[in-house]
């Protein structure tokens, strides 16, 4: 990093907080314009997919274990599991995996 | 009288903010790993995740940060990642009495997390801030210090358990991603091809020369453009909201 990380650190959080706190602050009626809202509905699913794979399946020391976790959270997270019992399924099914890739 | 309402609200934020700060607790341990893989230390990773809780905009800013982007694209992909609180923001103003201080107001938004947001907008009736403030003070430092934990205790773990927890994340993102994908086809339909464009733009040697932090932002506007234009929402899009995460 050949930046000042906390110039990077600031820039995120000035950002992340003022949009977090602009509506609560300044806006007191509901957003009408339909593409807007619904540009904003589909952020989250978008920026989390692109960011979850491949780089999930590349993640790991293996990509059979990588595609395990992905598979395992996936499906448990299917049936509605909370983020915390996905998070850890994912993380033991490349542990358990890889004892055996070895 | 109104201070004894005010720690009861506050009180019971605590209890319904702990399940939240144990489960922020593990997430961020595996965003400390990503945190420390980017270069930064114990305490700089400490820092953001007290400043933002925010896994997947620190998440995206960890990785921009260790590619070596520009102040800019690092602020920018912070408001794209995060532009889904700017919603919740919206909706959690209409839950504020109108009376509301702008005190508690500047104080509600520093965390308007997944799930700090699903909690305080389910409450019956108006939103007590004091509610929301018992839940940030076990969520906060729970993301905090799971974050200050990754970053340290990444070095000592055997690779091996490095490489597990490093999926932990992605399994969080796909905890909040997947159930909503259950019921609607269309937010389905947009997960699937933001997968498989992030897959394209990753290999195909034509894409080659955008960072990986652009290639973020690039898909996100131009997917979730398009469903909003080709799939506009209904009424409420609150559902989204449900699943969650720091």
């Amino acid at each position: 990093m050949q930046r000042n990380p906390y110039l990077y650190i600031l820039a995120m959080a000035s950002v992340t907080y003022l949009i977090r706190v602009l509506p609560l602050t300044l806006i007191r009626k509901e957003i009408k314009n339909r593409t807007i809202r619904s540009f904003l509905y589909y952020v989250p699913y978008v920026t989390l997919a692109v960011m979850t794979f491949p780089a999930s399946v590349q993640a790991t020391n293996s990509p059979i274990s990588g595609w395990a976790a992905l598979l395992v959270g996936a499906a448990l997270a299917w049936f509605g599991k909370s983020l915390f019992v996905v998070a850890v399924a994912a993380c033991s099914s490349v542990f358990l995996l890889e004892l055996f890739l070895r | 009288m109104k201070n004894k309402i005010n720690a009861a609200q506050y009180r019971s934020g605590i209890r319904d903010g702990v399940p939240i700060g144990l489960g922020y607790f593990a997430v961020a341990f595996t965003l400390g790993i990503a945190a420390k893989n980017a270069g930064l230390t114990a305490g700089q990773a400490t820092l953001t995740s007290f400043l933002l809780n925010a896994s997947a905009g620190e998440f995206a800013g960890f990785t921009l940060m260790a590619a070596g982007a520009s102040y800019l694209e690092v602020a920018l992909m912070e408001a794209v990642a995060n532009a889904r609180y700017l919603l919740m923001s919206c909706a959690l103003s209409q839950k504020l009495s109108p009376d509301t201080s702008i005190w508690h107001r500047l104080l509600i938004g520093f965390d308007v997390t997944d799930e700090i947001f699903a909690i305080s907008v389910a409450v019956p009736g108006r939103l007590n801030p004091f509610y929301t403030y018992g839940a940030m003070t076990v969520a906060i430092p729970g993301w905090a210090i799971g974050t200050c934990l990754g970053v340290i205790m990444g070095n000592v773990l055997p690779a091996r358990l490095v490489s597990a927890l490093s999926v932990g994340l992605y399994g969080m993102f796909l905890a909040i991603i997947i159930p909503p994908a259950r019921q609607s086809k269309v937010v389905a339909g947009v997960v699937l091809v933001s997968m498989a464009a992030s897959f394209a733009v990753s290999t195909l040697p034509l894409f080659a020369g955008i960072s990986s932090g652009f290639q973020i932002i690039l898909l996100t506007v131009l997917i979730a453009g398009a469903a909003a234009v080709l799939f506009p929402v209904a009424d409420e899009p609150a559902p989204s909201q449900k699943g969650g995460e720091g």
